[in-house]
């Protein structure tokens, strides 16, 4: 919707020779153009920097840490360092199995959560709306000392089970919200005439309505998996082993062991950086409108 | 199935139960428990004894304790300033100039700009601290190319600056958030309203500060209060950069380093899980307090300008 009402309104402006006043002149639109590319270029400089000195020998990251690398000064040693010396592949894949883990969880639990909520008038649904609601607002990370006991007792500390858990307890929240508001869109007719065929009531749900939330699952993802992917708190504490740590535990902790290997630091953090920009140049797109149409509402 | 409705209904409570049973058991739980074993202290065999408010005696008026506390409180209290005064103002000029029309290349800025608010904070804090490492001289060559290279003092290390520099930081990274939130609201502002304005010839200016700025206050408002949460529950940008022991001499101390202090232990001072949870249960008063004087007096107030 955003696409296309923002391409309407672009047609508009070009179409409009005239300027009204009050508009925004053309010397009005150079200045917010040197705003917006100065602040692109705050926002962007130090990632950059990072990405270009990574693949530079010592010298030359002392020397001119500004120059892109040249045929004499590229070098890969920072990156055969770090997967050399860590298991940096297993995090990664440990960190993709925690987030897309407690994705799938978050999304299928979310919506039957918020498919009983908007679909059915019983006793307290108003209530275990705000109860569920309450977990938006308070940080689950006050309740770590007690998290940490019932991993324990569980015999799931150190597992990945227990970050899946835990980020989708932390991630329910807010995903029942938006998946109620989405589903309650829903046209009735599809669910009424589903009834009178005497389709029951789980087949509705997951054949009729799961099917149809999938454009608000890219919401929910912005919502969920972000925090899970970057979290350091609970990977410290409740997973910390070398079989079961996430990338940003991995770089952490990498990072202040070879806190003087300037080519390692680098490396590690680029190899954290590059698969975010990756996703991020595919899915830009649908991040931002999962992000907009998620905050309207 | 048409007779079980006049039955008890199973299908509600099966499609409710996985999402109650896991939120409960990892978060609401967890967290009641925490505020109950903050009344609690425990022995070196981990027996836990009830000791009423002994705790909070302990963190309030004992004087090492309760100057590690308010420490860590103020330095919170200023690191939620500098994300009022810098990021949401920020936030906000970025999306009123997106959100003014017929401006090319809006969509790309945006996706610019967000960028550094997609990586993990540990990632940030080291890059920074790099980049303004005196070792690496980055930042003292490029503040010497403008003109500005006598200025340059080593922030991260000195203890008048080392918050500050820290909540740039944090700003920086998180200024896409505010921007976004505050930018779908502008998009929500009806057309008819602007070319209204537009017709009877009102500036942008005053467009911005009658019309958009008064309709998207309860925006402002959620950005306050979910800065506010952030702030008062970060502790990974301070243990990346600073450790746990946020340094230099507790100046970058906030209260989630100061929990996390005290829940696991430090140097001399071994970690205790019940002063761990009375240090989260002030944490969560202070959360609650924001959030509850944001219901009661920033929305209640704020939804009589809604459309």
């Amino acid at each position: 919707m955003t696409s296309i009402s923002s391409l309407s309104s672009a047609a508009a402006a070009t179409s409009a020779p005239v300027v009204r006043p009050g508009r925004f002149t053309n010397l009005g639109r150079i200045w917010v153009h040197i705003v917006l590319c100065a602040y692109a270029v705050i926002a962007l400089f130090p990632i950059a920097l990072i990405l270009i000195n990574s693949i530079k020998s010592r010298d030359a990251i002392f020397d001119n840490p500004l120059a892109f690398p040249t045929p004499e000064t590229f070098s890969l040693i920072g990156f055969e360092k770090v997967l050399h010396n860590t298991n940096f592949m297993l995090y990664f894949g440990n960190s993709l199995a925690v987030t897309l883990g407690s994705l799938l969880l978050i999304v299928l639990f979310g919506a039957m959560a918020g498919w009983a909520l908007s679909e059915y008038k019983f006793r307290g649904n108003r209530l275990m709306a705000l109860y569920l609601a309450l977990g938006i607002m308070i940080p689950i990370r006050l309740g770590t000392v007690s998290i940490l006991q019932l991993v324990v007792s569980l015999d799931l500390i150190n597992t990945r089970t227990a970050l899946i858990l835990v980020y989708t307890a932390q991630g329910l929240p807010l995903a029942v919200m938006i998946l109620s508001e989405f589903i309650r869109q829903i046209p009735k007719e599809l669910k009424d005439a589903a009834r009178c065929d005497g389709v029951g009531e789980f087949k509705i749900f997951f054949q009729i309505i799961l099917p149809l939330i999938r454009p608000a699952i890219a919401t929910v993802a912005v919502f969920t998996m972000i925090p899970a992917w970057n979290d350091l708190w609970f990977p410290l504490i409740l997973a910390p082993s070398d079989e079961t740590k996430t990338v940003t535990l991995g770089v952490q902790q990498f990072i202040g062991q070879y806190v003087t290997d300037w080519n390692s630091v680098l490396a590690a953090l680029s190899l954290a950086v590059i698969p975010i920009l990756i996703m991020y140049v595919i899915f830009s797109r649908q991040l931002i409108r999962g992000l907009t149409s998620g905050a309207v509402k | 199935m048409n007779l079980q409705k006049k039955t008890f209904p199973w299908h509600i409570v099966i499609f409710l139960a996985p999402a109650v049973i896991i939120y409960s058991m990892f978060s609401a739980l967890p967290l009641l428990d925490t505020l109950r074993l903050g009344f609690y202290t425990s022995n070196d065999a981990g027996v836990h004894s009830f000791v009423g408010l002994a705790n909070y005696h302990t963190i309030l008026f004992d004087s090492d304790w309760s100057k590690a506390f308010w420490n860590a409180m103020l330095n919170n209290v200023k690191f939620f300033a500098i994300h009022m005064l810098l990021q949401n103002p920020i936030g906000l000029l970025l999306a009123t100039l997106f959100s003014l029309k017929g401006l090319r290349g809006a969509r790309t800025y945006r996706t610019l700009i967000f960028l550094p608010t997609l990586l993990s904070v540990v990632i940030i804090g080291f890059i920074w601290q790099l980049i303004l490492s005196p070792l690496w001289g980055v930042g003292e060559g490029l503040m010497t190319h403008v003109g500005l290279g006598d200025y340059f003092a080593p922030w991260l290390g000195q203890e008048t600056t080392a918050l500050l520099t820290l909540g740039l930081i944090s700003v920086w990274q998180y200024v896409g958030i505010p921007m976004m939130l505050i930018y779908a609201a502008l998009l929500a502002v009806p057309e008819e309203v602007l070319e209204a304005a537009y017709a009877e010839g009102a500036s942008s200016f005053r467009i911005f500060w009658q019309i958009k700025l008064p309709l998207i206050l309860p925006t402002l408002g959620l950005v306050t209060i979910l800065t506010f949460v952030a702030n008062f529950n970060a502790f990974d940008l301070i243990y990346s950069v600073k450790g746990a022991l946020a340094g230099p001499n507790y100046t970058t101390d906030i209260l989630g380093t100061f929990f996390y202090r005290t829940f696991f232990g430090y140097q001399a001072q071994i970690g205790s899980p019940t002063m761990g949870a009375a240090v989260a249960t002030l944490m969560f008063l202070v959360i609650l307090l924001g959030v509850a004087s944001y219901f009661y007096f920033v929305q209640r107030k704020l939804t009589r300008y809604e459309l």
